[in-house]
């Protein structure tokens, strides 16, 4: 792969479509001039995210004409952006769209729907099923939105898959400022779980977040791109819109897989006969987890 | 109750840029430009002040103080200063005449020697103050921001429509102990941080005299109580008494009702906040 990726870091305002719509236009214009071959933009970057019932309201299916005008502009380069998609039986699912030469290429469903603390997505989501890469012309990505990355399992099928990068578009809450720690502990928890899943999983990972706040809540941007030795290469600021441009490369994967080959080790038979067990026993995977095992 | 654990901590950096933005942005998101907040003389109204005089610019906020002709005559001066501080322009309301006439109408609140007639013309004064505050922020086209702390939320110590009334608030998240951390790293005059927090309802009042117990106590159980969600078990391990945490616990449960919306009897297929759910920045 060789990818230069634009992290549009942006402000979506809650539940304004055709204004999120133009902002859109707007960041891929920037993208555009500063030559990126791919624009990630965050989780439900078309809509905001704390929708409630606004939820049905901005739903819309995949060919509709605000989608279809973005895919178009995927001419130029690869789009992957945010949106609630209504699927024809009238399920509501917080998706990301990945476009590519005027086309959609892959829409990732999140599987992972966080439904306390201050969440509430079980409420208005349908759950996506399954990770599959994108491949793209310009890389194999792996799709993780916001709670799917806090679920290892969701990278390590990605993994498997071979992915290049993982694209983490999330809508992350600022919360902890109770600590002497620099930082948020929302945002120091985000850097750990993207420099280790860069780490054990070998690849790239490209963090968008959004900026600004909703009913009192800031998210906090600091979007990065981790290579895949775990180091943060580029992080972009907490509060301000912020165009972050990185670009990926075939050199490090290659690097980072030959000095220590975890995909080629990778027991994925063992995983699956293993877990295949655990599923047939009633109690092994008991929710109490009290289970006598021998 | 022997040795507590410390108050919570705070990152005054962080918060400082958390909150300013926070008043900016939900300010500035529906077409407005300005705030109005009353000023007690008191910590918190004046770390309000500095966050909004930061956020809004000092010429976009009018701070207003409202003294009753008992309220202490420091708490007076103080607001002057802290206004002075913060480079916002100060407007003094003497509440007396209408809180007199509030008094005198009600027919049964002279015998002030009774707690209950102090607490209620405490209630009159709060919400007479409220009342200028909405009024000037109609005059002004600014949003009323709010100064009530997180101590003061949980314990339900403060007057529903009354200084608890507010369009935005930039403290509620933040216990006393962390207001006063705050004050400090943003240069709140210091005889206003060393000052004995106090509603100043009657004279020689102090918040913990009246309430029995100091803010650091209370803040280092309520963080432990509320955020870090310990047991009663492991909090007694931690050094507080069976019945302080008993107490705090249920103070904090019988105050539930000053923290949320009047109820709403259901009836219909979608009711007002309820199943009928929408942001507050719906559509900003």
């Amino acid at each position: 792969m060789d990818c230069l990726a634009a992290v549009c870091q942006m402000r979506p305002r809650l539940g304004v479509l055709p204004e999120n719509l133009a902002a859109h236009h707007a960041w891929l214009d920037r993208c555009q001039e500063a030559g990126a071959d791919l624009a990630v933009f965050p989780e439900l970057s078309l809509t905001g995210y704390f929708l409630r019932d606004l939820t049905q309201e901005v739903a819309m299916p995949l060919d509709a004409a605000p989608v279809q005008e973005l895919v178009a502009r995927s001419k130029d380069m690869s789009i992957a952006f945010g949106m609630v998609e209504v699927s024809r039986d009238h399920r509501f699912y917080n998706s990301m769209v990945f476009a590519e030469d005027g086309e959609i290429l892959h829409v990732h469903r999140k599987v992972h729907l966080p439904d306390y603390g201050i969440f509430e997505e079980g409420r208005y989501f349908a759950a996506g099923d399954g990770f599959l890469p994108v491949e793209s012309k310009h890389g194999r990505f792996g799709l993780l939105v916001c709670e799917d990355a806090w679920h290892l399992s969701s990278g390590y099928l990605h993994f498997l898959q071979g992915v290049d990068a993982l694209l983490m578009t999330v809508a992350s809450p600022a919360r902890g400022i109770d600590t002497d720690e620099p930082e948020l502990s929302s945002h120091g928890a985000w850097r750990t779980l993207s420099e280790a899943q860069a780490l054990f999983f070998q690849t790239w990972v490209v963090r968008a977040n959004r900026i600004g706040f909703e009913d009192g809540t800031m998210f906090w941007g600091a979007s990065s791109v981790v290579s895949p030795f775990g180091k943060t290469v580029a992080e972009a600021s907490g509060d301000q819109e912020e165009l972050l441009l990185q670009r990926l490369s075939s050199d490090p994967l290659r690097r980072a897989r030959m000095t220590t080959p975890l995909l080629r080790d990778a027991k994925p038979d063992m995983v699956r006969r293993q877990l295949a067990q655990l599923l047939q026993d009633p109690d092994a995977l008991r929710s109490d987890g009290e289970a006598e095992r021998t | 109750m022997s040795s507590f654990p410390p108050p919570p901590g705070c990152n005054v950096a962080l918060s400082e840029g958390v909150l300013v933005q926070f008043l900016a942005e939900e300010t500035h998101r529906i077409g407005m430009k300005r705030a109005v907040l009353g000023l007690s003389g008191g910590i918190d109204s004046a770390l309000v002040i500095e966050l909004a005089a930061r956020a809004l610019g000092g010429d976009n906020v009018l701070a207003v103080a409202m003294p009753y002709r008992e309220s202490h005559p420091a708490s007076l001066e103080l607001a002057k200063e802290s206004a002075e501080h913060a480079g916002v322009p100060l407007e003094m309301v003497d509440i007396s005449p209408m809180a007199d006439a509030a008094f005198a109408a009600a027919g049964d609140l002279e015998d002030t020697a009774k707690e209950s007639v102090r607490l209620r013309r405490g209630n009159i004064m709060s919400r007479l103050r409220m009342v200028t505050l909405y009024d000037r922020s109609a005059r002004i086209h600014g949003l009323v921001f709010g100064t009530s702390n997180k101590t003061e939320l949980l314990l339900g110590y403060g007057t529903q429509h009354g200084d608890m009334a507010s369009a935005i608030n930039p403290i509620g998240d933040l216990y006393k102990s962390q207001v006063v951390a705050l004050s400090r790293h943003l240069g709140v005059p210091q005889d206003i941080v060393e000052r004995p927090p106090s509603a100043d309802l009657w004279e020689g009042q102090t918040d913990e005299d009246e309430l029995g117990f100091t803010y650091d106590a209370v803040d280092a159980l309520l963080h432990r109580l509320v955020d870090r969600r310990m047991t009663a078990e492991r909090l007694q391990a931690e050094g507080f008494s069976a019945d302080f945490v008993e107490m705090i616990a249920k103070r904090v449960r019988l105050n539930q009702y000053k923290r949320r919306p009047p109820l709403i009897a259901k009836v219909a297929a979608r009711t007002v906040n309820l199943d009928y759910r929408y942001a507050r920045d719906w559509g900003t």
